[in-house]
């Protein structure tokens, strides 16, 4: 096993001769997006004409189906297969594995009659058009019984009980050091259950050749989405194929697969023609996983001069009864202040709702939404600048470990951030600078989100037309994964960009864990780094070995690779004489990344500020923002361009949590209160209003051998807090129930006599 | 039932199902996929296309209606290579992240392009008598009809500022 001494040398990537890391280049995959020509799942070519398959939800939280009539639907125009729990082909038992080694287990659709949340799916139709498919399925006749369903997560906050396998993480005596502090704040705040929204939704198009079923899905995850649908169907993995090569947007919210996946591969087979089946954006929302609702109690004690003596955030949440999902909203506050006395944990409500999962920064994103404000608190308690007391509490090694940083600049994103954005101008008095009809204000808070590595491989081919082709098991799904491996590999082989291809989203390609949890760019890029140094070195003996080259007989750990050829002294050759000679395939070669023994000695996170300005209408209740900027270190930043969007990206989320976003249950059905993007409020155009971030210099030589980390949710950590602290600073109300809507300020503002 | 339809240029005569959506119809029936289904509903843009050159959401239309209609899909804005200046500006610009919106924010800037030329005012008008000014706040008002869940937001701000200065 390496250690992160291997990766402090100077590589080619570090080196960055020829300037590609780092460049803002365009996509990769780019004018395939802007021509409408990148096929996505529900739109690859199918081998014959397919058939369209529609699924059936129920309508109920929970019981059981009394009751089955599929004979009109049977019997309407261009249908060929209607099934539900009684004839649907048959699947492995869920949550068996067949090969004790699969990432994910049988996870079989319409599997009885049970029914365990609104929107399940409880029938399956498949025809010869969509629209006979849809109507059809509108002639599925089914009636329940229905059994009593718990709902409502705050009338159940009682019933919150330790989350699975997990205990509170204490350190000193937080009660004791609580009760001592001169100062304190404590306080709760909720964050509502809120949906991904991916533009795209759920799709996949699967046919069969021979005993192999073909799937392109669009998951986040290649691996565990073949391996899901072996275990259900009961085959080994090397019978599934698993394509994902476009994905219109995860979030998480893709990190595994849906029963569009299990029900085309399962129709097809049975039919023998391909198979095109896509969640309606209804089904978006009631039937692929959300971020569940959190209530989060914070309390802060200081000493007058801002120390923080005792620190404790306790989060309660909620997913399905038997889908167990922790959104940890607890576990960034362990490294972000030092404070001698900490509590921080987890309780779990079980409801009969759709499942709870990961979405975008799972943890932070909501969790940063109350630590982030309560520091806001403590400081106006304090009468402290907001940055002041951040620095006053900033740890000399990590608080929940005592690991020393691998790099942490929070100090410099802050106040660099104060700088550009103009925070001295902010007025420290809530409610002082009006506009006409409007209260401005300005907020800031902290961004902090864990970095990690995991083990990952690529495959690599240079071919006689002097092209490397990296082949990855590996997603993009916006991230930008194509056009960062395309500069990774062009870097470490000294080729240009027009000399690189790559090619992803096969799982007959070497595997990589998938994009989630921000590992991404990190963990596939280092494999095609790793991987690009193999090949480097295996054209290097290759040279060296063949008297036709010019390098023949020379010491191949002397050989460099500029300008597509590989040079020692004055000699040279190119890369495409060298693979036309090794054969018609030229050269293959696999690499790979696993992380280092030691690299868990240091405390790796994605740091940064946020600043923002709002408005708030005094008459409407209004919140609007009208400036954001961010100050982001995240290790070696592999394209500036596309780094910046994937932050920018986040920031906005954060808009989202703090102002419009936020799905109710309904507690007569158990359904969500909003089901389509027109009651679903995710941020438009005209709700972003000059918006920036920049990313510091940075890099991590403990995080990887390239220096790199994770951007992809470090935008949206703090970023929600950061406009409820200016709201608050516009208008003295401080309103702890996110989303910050205009019923709530109008009422806080009216409470205040305002 | 018989429809006649041009689409990117090209006529088609089609025996379309009455219940069939234009979108539908571009991507199952035409096999033009560039248009995206991001609701079916008319609440995100993805399906955004020009008819007559005027945009619309072609989830919310039925394909019978568009009898004797011409149609531009994104598939139908580049001249072989050459990129027409709003694709080139989302490309230089950065202003997608998956993609999935972006052929309806395409189609969407180049009829917003259009409306302006035209002189018809929005909601972030303020003089509605005289030319309309592209301001930052026109362009975010008139694009506010596509979602873009990746929030590109800023990127395709500056993609519709760059491609409206090179059509100016
Ligand atoms: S698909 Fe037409 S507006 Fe969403
Ligand atoms: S680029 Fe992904 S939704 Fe706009």
């Amino acid at each position: 096993m390496s250690t992160v001494r291997d990766w402090a040398a100077p590589n080619p990537v570090t080196e960055n001769r020829s300037g590609l890391i780092g460049k803002p280049v365009d996509r990769y995959e780019g004018r395939l997006k802007v021509t409408g020509t990148a096929p996505y799942a529900y739109e690859v070519e199918t081998p014959a004409p397919p058939l369209f398959g529609h699924i059936v939800s129920s309508t109920l939280a929970r019981g059981r189906i009394a009751s089955v009539d599929i004979s009109a639907a049977e019997a309407a125009p261009g249908v060929v297969r209607v099934w539900t729990h009684l004839n649907v082909p048959a699947q492995a038992a869920r949550g068996t594995r067949l090969n004790p080694r699969s990432q994910r287990a049988s996870n079989p659709a319409l599997e009885s009659d049970r029914v365990e949340h609104y929107g399940q799916s409880v029938a399956f139709v498949l025809a010869d058009t969509p629209e006979n498919a849809r109507a059809a399925g509108g002639l599925v006749r089914i009636t329940y019984e229905a059994e009593s369903a718990d709902l409502d997560f705050l009338s159940s906050l009682d019933q919150a009980g330790p989350a699975p396998g997990e205990e509170d993480a204490r350190i000193g005596d937080f009660e004791a050091g609580y009760t001592a502090s001169e100062v304190t704040v404590d306080a709760t705040w909720f964050s509502p259950l809120q949906n991904h929204a991916q533009m795209e939704p759920c799709a996949t198009t699967a046919w069969w050749e021979g005993d192999k079923v073909v799937v392109h899905t669009s998951i986040q995850m290649v691996k565990g989405g073949q391996h899901a649908l072996a275990e259900t169907l009961g085959v080994p993995s090397d019978r599934v194929r698993l394509f994902t090569r476009y994905i219109g947007g995860g979030f998480g919210g893709k990190g595994q697969s849906y029963d569009d996946l299990t029900l085309a591969a399962l129709g097809a087979r049975e039919t023998g023609r391909p198979v095109r089946v896509a969640y309606t954006r209804q089904q978006m929302f009631q039937a692929t996983i959300h971020r569940p609702a959190v209530q989060m109690r914070v309390r802060l004690g200081a000493d007058r001069s801002g120390r923080l003596n005792a620190m404790a955030l306790e989060a309660v949440t909620h997913c399905a009864r038997n889908a167990p999902f922790v959104e940890h909203a607890a576990n960034f506050a362990r490294n972000l202040y030092a404070a001698p006395n900490r509590l921080t944990g987890h309780r779990l409500v079980r409801l009969d709702i759709p499942h709870a999962g990961a979405m975008r920064a799972p943890g932070e994103a909501p969790g940063m939404l109350s630590l982030e404000c309560a520091m806001d608190e403590l400081a106006e308690t304090l009468g402290l600048d907001p940055i002041e007391l951040r620095i006053r509490n900033e740890p000399e090694v990590d608080p929940d470990n005592a690991k020393p940083f691998s790099v942490r600049q929070l100090v410099r994103c802050m106040q660099e951030g104060a700088q550009q954005f103009g925070w001295e101008r902010r007025n420290p008095v809530p409610g002082a600078v009006r506009e006409g009809r409007w209260y401005v204000g300005m907020g800031m808070a902290t961004a902090i989100r864990g970095n990690f590595l995991l083990p990952a491989k690529a495959g690599l081919r240079l071919t006689g037309d002097g092209v490397a082709t990296l082949t990855q098991g590996m997603t993009d799904i916006g991230t930008g994964t194509y056009t960062i491996l395309a500069q990774i590999t062009g870097e470490t082989l000294g080729l240009t960009l027009d000399q690189v291809r790559v090619e992803l989203g096969d799982s007959d390609m070497p595997p990589a864990p998938g994009s989630g949890g921000q590992f991404g760019a990190a963990t596939a890029g280092s494999a095609a780094y790793e991987t690009g140094m193999v090949m480097r070195r295996r054209l290097a003996e290759l040279a060296a070995g063949d008297p036709r080259s010019p390098l023949y007989g020379e010491d191949p750990t002397l050989m460099d690779f500029a300008n597509g050829n590989i040079v020692l002294g004055n000699r040279s050759e190119s890369l495409a004489a060298l693979a036309a000679r090794a054969g018609p395939e030229g050269v293959y070669v696999e690499g790979g990344i696993s992380p280092a023994a030691d690299a868990r000695d240091w405390s790796q996170h994605t740091y940064g500020a946020q600043f923002a300005e709002v408005g708030v209408d005094s008459v409407t209740g209004e919140v609007r923002l009208r400036r954001m900027f961010g100050v982001f270190a995240a290790g070696r930043i592999l394209n500036a361009k596309l780094a910046k969007s994937q932050i920018t990206g986040g920031m906005i989320w954060g808009v989202g949590a703090a102002l419009t976003e936020s799905n109710p249950v309904d507690p007569r059905y158990g359904s969500f209160l909003h089901q389509d993007l027109g009651g679903y409020l995710a941020p438009v155009h005209a709700d972003i209003v000059n918006l920036d971030a920049v990313l510091l210099d940075e890099a991590d030589d403990k995080a990887n051998p390239m220096g790199i980390k994770g951007v992809g949710e470090l935008g949206i950590c703090g970023a929600g807090a950061a406009i409820a602290n200016a709201v608050y600073n516009a208008c003295g109300v401080r309103l702890r129930d996110y989303p910050l809507t205009p019923d709530k300020v109008l009422a806080a503002l009216e409470a205040k006599g305002l | 039932m018989l429809t006649t339809i041009r689409v990117n240029g090209v006529d088609h005569d089609v025996d379309v199902d009455p219940r069939t959506s234009l979108l539908d119809l571009l991507r199952e029936g035409l096999d033009l996929k560039g248009t995206k289904k991001g609701c079916d509903h008319g609440q995100c843009g993805a399906c955004t296309v020009l008819v007559n050159g005027v945009r619309i959401n072609a989830c919310l239309s039925l394909a019978v209606m568009h009898d004797g209609d011409a149609v531009v899909t994104v598939e139908g804005l580049a001249s072989g290579e050459l990129l027409h200046p709003v694709q080139q500006a989302f490309l230089t610009e950065d202003a997608f992240q998956c993609g999935y919106c972006t052929p309806g924010q395409i189609c969407s800037a180049v009829g917003l392009l259009a409306e302006v030329a035209a002189g018809q005012p929005s909601e972030a008008t303020a003089d509605l008598d005289g030319p309309v000014t592209l301001t930052d706040a026109e362009i975010r008002e008139r694009m506010s009809g596509n979602i873009c869940r990746c929030s590109a937001y800023p990127q395709i701000l500056a993609a519709v500022r760059r491609a409206a200065g090179a059509a100016a």
